[in-house]
């Protein structure tokens, strides 16, 4: 293609940029040089060859009638895991398996176990417990602020085990399994009725009401529907999970159609059972490690 | 050419008709009995375009003179350009909608709320992308510049008649049911291979008509030899075949649904789709794309290539080696670790053939890079080597299982793939545009070469900003996956990464919104060289160009 290309003896044609041949072809213009494989390239090649058949001896590599070839490595996946888990119990060291040994209850005065425990927890919380309550526990609607020292089904470190482990309505007999009545849905309510109880339950925390005569009509309906869970006080009940009404955390909110809606349809939230999914030293690691969050009683 | 033949319907003509005809029939019967209106919806899209297309044959069939195109006038090869200018608009309309949505996906994954409706969810979203630019816009230049090569090289008439349109236009209905479908939930869910089983059987009817255009036009041929491009070329066309043939087998629960179920299952199916997916990156993303380097490169830069031997042993190489490394997307999965370790070993393997390309492209611009400073569009093409040499370095680098436990499920694999599909695929393509387009549609040169330049910083910045951002994060990712503090718990949850990953997230968009800055700038650019260049000499775009008559 360079106007000074020229002949060798052979009748090829040269080009005349490089000085090497072409191998003749000519399509639609285009040439070929006849160049030889660049040597570094072809060495590089045999080079990658060579380590492949050694790395194919080395590892299991060439299917049999039955199984594989092990490769003198004697290297197997499965092994392979199993052993980088038990590295990891040995970088844990001697306090897994104190904690594992420590009763729950004497956990926390015990400076450096308590701060394994809550190594522990804390990592078990994020990768199990973060997506419904949150990364910092501060919850969202419908899932417990676990910060707050508010607690559906106790505070104490026993009763957090105890929800962690078996959860709340959660298909497990031993979960909790007390749930919140629709009391619009079944007829037990009429509107008027939900929207006066509404109302004196929004009172019940210092919250703005309709109306005085809103909150007394719903007093008497607080009275004979809610009190058999809630208290007379609206204090509520751990032993079946029943809000305490009287303060300003909510678990769905506090606006009048949330609490009109939660009368009217129930509630019934699911925390799951753990046990089984996680190991005993883990729930027991989640426990303490959401005892002392800032809420635990 | 005779004057007074009487017109007839010609063969293919007339079958062509009746089947579209029948076809039309039979895609709106299924369409009345669809089980979903998506699936009516795609039925009817298929039983419309047989109805315009057998209206266009017919009008054609009118619009003709009484006989054939020949294969040659005067002793010059008539080639069929018709369907290669409607594969290459194609090409880049498809192009334009798939980095359109990437970017859409892109700013879904930094702003959630993006996602505010099923319909642009980032799960259904992003097969629509991925397939839009890999099969949209690589498909259809592939296709393109393909029907282009092999006519030239071979200095002979495209085999066929109503073939390579049928080609043509059935592959762009294939991506229009395929594509639209994701958004509506139609999707056989296994990754690059997510069209349902009647979009499959689509692609299938169009892919060996292909294969008999392509091939008969290499046994039409008029050279002794057959160029190393149509080697590539073929060997994509074959490949794929097979390829979507072993990953396709479905069956579906009823002519009326679009739903199917493939016949392989567990690891088998695994096994086969990877052997599928890398291997679409192999034959569809590499392969076909050094066709066209080995075409557009030497035809841009005025040199021959650089070696014959290199091409010959680095094309059986590749080839031969590519397809067994399709296990290395499997590592520390349920796969057999001996599948694992070959699949392993044959990426490293692949190294050098890989290079081969690289090497064989760059070195033919010895004696012509100083049209580097003067030709962006040959700038373009080498930066496209770089890229290729670039990412198929770093691909064995992956597959070794000690670092693909760090690097996989991160978004250093979303840079890889970019740096591999922009940097390379699109490059290389934007290039054979570059130089096709004014061949194409007899025009002197582009429109503006200033513009094109513009693209090329445009886009080359974009790149790095994209493919950077996603090292950074994918290495930010496998390195806060695998962290224990001293206590020996993990350091980090999964949403902790998902936070920290969010500022390059925000980067990564930028990076795309720049390349698809440069891809609106080339568009421009070439509706201006095709619409207002009317002064064209087309000696000057096109020295030895042998047929200037209209493809008819």
């Amino acid at each position: 293609m360079s106007t000074n290309d020229t002949h060798d003896a052979a009748g090829h044609e040269i080009d005349g940029h490089t000085g090497v041949s072409t191998t003749g072809h000519v399509w639609d213009g285009i040439k070929e040089l006849n160049n030889p494989l660049p040597r570094w390239w072809l060495w590089t090649f045999y080079i990658t060859i060579v380590w492949a058949i050694g790395y194919a001896f080395a590892y299991p590599s060439i299917p049999l009638l039955n199984g594989a070839t092990t490769g003198f490595l004697g290297w197997h996946s499965r092994t392979a895991v199993v052993e980088s888990m038990d590295d990891l119990q040995v970088s844990r060291g001697a306090l897994m398996q104190k904690l594992a040994n420590t009763p729950l209850d004497q956990i926390e005065s015990q400076p450096e176990l308590l701060a394994f425990a809550r190594a522990a927890g804390s990592a078990a919380f994020a990768n199990n417990c973060a997506p419904c309550h949150g990364s910092g526990a501060q919850g969202s609607p419908g899932y417990p602020n676990l910060n707050a020292n508010r607690w559906l089904w106790g505070g104490k470190l026993d009763q957090i085990y105890q929800t962690i482990a078996h959860g709340a309505r959660s298909g497990d007999d031993k979960g909790h399994q007390g749930e919140m009545p629709a009391f619009g849905k079944t007829g037990l309510l009429t509107a008027p009725q939900i929207e006066q109880v509404s109302n004196y339950v929004r009172s019940l925390s210092g919250l703005k009401t309709e109306s005085p005569a809103e909150v007394t009509a719903g007093a008497k309906v607080f009275a004979d529907n809610c009190a058999p869970c809630h208290g007379a006080n609206g204090k509520g009940n751990i032993s079946m999970g029943s809000a305490n009404l009287t303060t300003k955390v909510w678990l769905y909110g506090s606006d009048l159609t949330t609490i009109e809606n939660g009368v009217n349809n129930g509630h019934g939230g699911v925390m799951p059972y753990w046990e089984g999914r996680l190991d005993p030293t883990t729930i027991k690691a989640l426990a303490v490690y959401v005892h002392t969050l800032g809420g635990g009683q | 050419m005779q004057q007074g033949v009487t017109k007839q319907l010609s063969r293919s003509e007339l079958i062509g008709f009746v089947l579209l005809a029948a076809f039309a029939v039979f895609a709106t019967f299924v369409s009345a009995k669809a089980w979903t209106p998506a699936y009516a919806v795609q039925t009817s899209i298929m039983a419309w375009t047989a109805v315009i297309c057998a209206f266009l044959l017919v009008k054609n069939y009118y619009d003709r003179p009484a006989q054939l195109p020949p294969r040659e006038i005067d002793g010059k090869p008539n080639y069929y350009l018709g369907p290669v200018k409607f594969l290459t608009v194609a090409s880049i309309v498809w192009g334009v909608i798939g980095m359109s949505v990437g970017l859409y996906a892109a700013l879904e994954l930094a702003y959630p709320h993006l996602n505010f409706s099923q319909y642009v969810n980032f799960g259904r979203l992003r097969p629509s992308h991925t397939n839009s630019v890999i099969f949209g816009f690589g498909g259809n230049i592939l296709i393109g510049t393909s029907f282009y090569v092999v006519q030239r090289t071979s200095r002979a008439r495209l085999a066929g008649y109503l073939s390579p349109w049928f080609v043509a236009i059935g592959y762009n209905l294939f991506l229009l049911l395929a594509i639209s479908g994701y958004p509506l939930g139609i999707t056989a869910s296994k990754e690059y291979a997510e069209p349902e089983w009647y979009q499959k059987l689509l692609l299938t009817v169009v892919w060996v008509t292909y294969l008999f255009v392509f091939v008969g036009t290499l046994m039409r041929r008029a050279e002794p030899h057959i160029y190393v491009a149509n080697w590539f070329y073929l060997s994509f066309i074959l490949t794929i075949a097979v390829l979507h043939l072993f990953n396709s087998p479905t069956i579906p629960i009823s002519l009326f649904s679009s739903k199917s179920y493939i016949v392989w299952s567990g690891v088998q199916d695994a096994m086969f789709q990877w052997w599928y997916g890398h291997n679409a990156v192999a034959f569809f993303l590499t392969v076909p794309f050094l066709a066209m380097m080995y075409y557009f490169m030497p035809k841009r830069a005025g040199r021959p290539i650089y070696s014959y031997r290199l091409s010959i042993v680095h094309f059986w190489a590749l080839i031969f080696i590519y397809i067994w490394a399709g296990p290395h997307h499997l590592i520390y999965t349920a796969l057999p670790d001996w599948v694992q370790t070959l699949g392993m070993v044959f990426s490293i393997v692949l190294w050098m053939p890989s290079w081969g390309g690289m090497i064989n492209g760059l070195m033919t611009l010895s004696g012509a890079w100083d049209k580097l400073r003067t030709d962006p569009v040959l700038r373009m093409m080498v930066v496209a080597l770089a890229f290729y040499g670039m990412s198929t370095f770093e691909g064995p680098v992956m597959a070794i299982k000690e670092v693909n436990g760090l690097t996989h499920y991160t978004d250093w694999v979303i840079g890889h793939v970019h740096s591999g599909s922009l940097g390379w695929v699109a490059y290389i393509s934007f290039g054979a545009i570059y130089c096709m387009v004014p061949w194409l549609w007899n025009r002197r040169d582009l429109y503006s070469m200033k513009l094109v330049n513009w693209h090329f910083w445009i886009s080359t910045m974009g790149i790095v900003v994209y493919i950077s951002s996603m090292w950074v994060a994918g290495i930010m990712e496998g390195l806060m996956w695998r962290s224990y503090n001293s206590l020996g718990f993990l350091q980090y949850s999964f949403v902790d990464t998902v936070q920290a990953v969010h500022p390059l997230y925000v980067l990564r968009a930028l990076g795309g919104a720049m390349f698809l800055s440069g891809v609106l700038i080339m568009l421009y650019n070439l509706w201006m060289t095709i619409t207002v260049d009317e002064t064209a000499q087309t000696e000057a775009g096109h020295p030895n160009d042998p047929a200037l008559v209209p493809a008819k």
